[in-house]
């Protein structure tokens, strides 16, 4: 886990793995922060066509810097069209979106995420958090979604305390049955420790790689909820130099990268 | 339709479609100045208790001059439709003029993390959150607004416990039989947008970057334009396919040059992140947030004179270039973050 003497940090190792899931001539709805760093290098290494769709109505940007904001003038920088939310969100819900990607405060099995409170009630939240924002819709609307979030015992709960975003809710149907668009849902939870999928049978999350230094003990002790882990699990690919070099011009002040 | 499941948030914002009509038929379509000062439009158009939203994109192109003269005129207990509340919201909760909210997205600033002042006020009770709602479906209210229907029927929220925190319900769709999830629609009392130009009739011009505006403009009762430029009607008319709000929409035009500042103005200016910074800041309590408003809210007669106070003419050269990407951007709140995490 620690990763003193190596070139990369766990957020590089992240950054690029999420990069790596997105596929050329594919669309995705990005968010705020490492997702945009993921986007932004996919596109710069494997995927040069890959269509970055922004919820505040930028599309097909090729930017050059980290933006703050998924609508500020840095998510139009040589984009094909600066649309509306409406125009985004539509077709986003008309089945053109293909990845979306999210983050949150809290995560469970099934790949639900919280970011609207943590506390006893709604009504006198302990920590108040910002809501879906468009998290909901893009976990709602998107074909798949991508999850990139730090684990611990504290976050990876059994039940999260509420359901900002859907996952699979609880378990295989459950998204049909309650009227979201059919045969969606997340595909992989990426953390940093390692990379999960999703059972195809129980919709259960499901170790795929770990990270180089990290034990099945340690996905155990930062885990809050019996994640599946198969007899076999390989080696999550390390980044490049090239990579990390990559991640650094794509942030050069280091806002999600770190310095 | 069957009823299969109904949010139990607060219904903010709803009218009858008939009743909502008759306001609309009321409002004037003629061809007149609408240009006033800022005390002006908000002391005639802005009352306590009204349901309010901001048009841009929280800390994108919002009418921070139109907020600060609802703080330095005292406006209390409006209900903010937080359809992604960033930097807007966080100054209107710290002015004192919020009492409700709606939240799609707010008490946070995306790359620069929670805000302790939007934070503060909800968890000490101080501002109540009434409903929960997602980014589009806050857009599709305003949409169902737009076209004067009750509801719009969208695929988002469904399954989720924003969905039964919102004042949205879900029903058997009569073709698929699927449940589909009904957001009432939404006609704000009070809306501010600020747009890079516009001429003395209330004709907006854009340049891009309209997220929600389109919509948002016209499901308002009542719209007040804040507008970086008045330009000549002659100009609107030569290039009407950049008008994106008609002028019969508007009530009140205000010329206000760098009225969106600290925030981004797509294509004039960046986020001065000093000045965000500085709120960030001072707003953790409620001592600092007191030296806050008094100095650049109650401490000057105008927007000019709060921007003199952040670097004047200089600044915005700076923000320009910022803007244009040949400019270093300069962040304290990154600089902390980035010295506490210890670089590597």
């Amino acid at each position: 886990m620690a990763q003193n003497d190596t070139f990369y940090t766990a957020t590089h190792l992240m950054a690029v793995t999420a990069g790596k899931v997105l596929k050329d001539n594919k669309s995705v709805f990005v968010g705020t922060g490492l997702p945009m760093i993921a986007a932004m290098y996919a596109q710069r290494t494997h995927a040069p066509n890959l269509l970055l769709i922004f919820e505040a109505g930028s599309i097909g940007p090729q930017m050059k810097t980290l933006p703050i904001s998924v609508g500020d003038s840095r998510t139009g920088y040589r984009a094909i069209s600066i649309s509306t939310m409406h125009d985004n969100m539509s077709f986003s819900q008309a089945g053109w979106t293909d990845y979306g990607f999210l983050g949150g405060a809290e995560l469970d099995k099934y790949g639900n995420l919280n970011t609207t409170y943590i506390g006893e009630s709604w009504e006198n939240p302990k920590v108040r958090l910002p809501g879906s924002g468009g998290g909901n819709d893009v976990a709602s609307l998107s074909h798949s979604f991508i999850i990139i979030i730090r684990q611990s015992k504290r976050n990876f709960v059994e039940k999260v305390t509420f359901i900002t975003s859907p996952g699979y809710l609880d378990g295989p149907g459950a998204r049909e049955k309650a009227g979201l668009p059919a045969n969606c849902g997340p595909i992989k939870v990426i953390t940093q420790l390692g990379v999960y999928g999703f059972d195809d049978k129980t919709k259960i999350m499901k170790l795929e790689t770990i990270h180089p230094g990290v034990s099945i003990e340690d996905i155990r002790n930062n885990c809050g909820f019996d994640v599946i882990i198969p007899d076999n699990v390989p080696t999550t690919p390390i980044p490049t130099r090239e990579d990390v070099q990559l991640l650094r011009e794509l942030d050069p002040t280091g806002m999600a990268i770190g310095k | 339709m069957k009823i299969l499941e109904e949010g139990t948030g607060e219904l903010v914002g709803w009218h009858d479609p008939d009743e909502n009509r008759a306001w609309m038929a009321k409002r004037s379509r003629a061809i007149v100045d609408k240009r006033m000062s800022l005390s002006d439009a908000v002391s005639k158009y802005v009352s306590d208790g009204d349901v309010i939203a901001m048009g841009g994109f929280g800390h994108i192109r919002v009418s921070m001059a139109g907020i600060f003269e609802m703080i330095r005129q005292k406006k209390k207990d409006l209900t903010m439709l937080g359809k992604t509340g960033v930097h807007d919201i966080d100054v209107m909760i710290g002015g004192g003029i919020l009492s409700k909210v709606e939240v799609a997205y707010c008490f946070g600033h995306e790359m620069r993390g929670l805000s302790k002042c939007g934070r503060n006020a909800v968890e000490s009770g101080k501002v109540k959150v009434v409903s929960e709602i997602s980014n589009a479906g806050h857009q599709w209210r305003f949409l169902g607004g737009m076209m004067g229907v009750p509801f719009v029927p969208t695929r988002t929220m469904l399954g989720s416990d924003t969905l039964r925190k919102s004042s949205a319900k879900v029903v058997e769709d009569p073709w698929t039989k699927k449940p589909i999830c009904l957001v009432p629609s939404c006609n704000p009392d009070i809306v501010f947008i600020h747009v890079p130009r516009a001429d003395k009739f209330g004709n907006c011009q854009y340049d891009g970057y309209v997220v929600e505006d389109f919509e948002l403009a016209r499901a308002a009762r009542t719209l007040i334009i804040t507008t970086e430029e008045i330009i000549d009607n002659e100009e609107i008319r030569e290039t009407p396919w950049k008008t994106l709000i008609p002028g019969f929409f508007v009530d009140a035009v205000v010329e206000v040059k760098n009225g969106c500042h600290p925030c981004n103005m797509p294509g004039q200016y960046y986020f001065d992140e000093v000045a965000i910074s500085e709120w960030l800041d001072m707003s953790k309590t409620d001592e600092g947030l007191k030296q806050w408003l008094d100095k650049y809210v109650f401490g000057v007669s105008d927007f000019k004179e709060y921007l003199e106070l952040n670097g004047g003419e200089d600044k915005m050269k700076y923000l320009y270039e910022l803007e244009h990407y040949r400019a270093d951007l300069k962040a304290p709140w990154l600089d902390k973050k980035l010295g506490k995490k210890g670089g590597k």
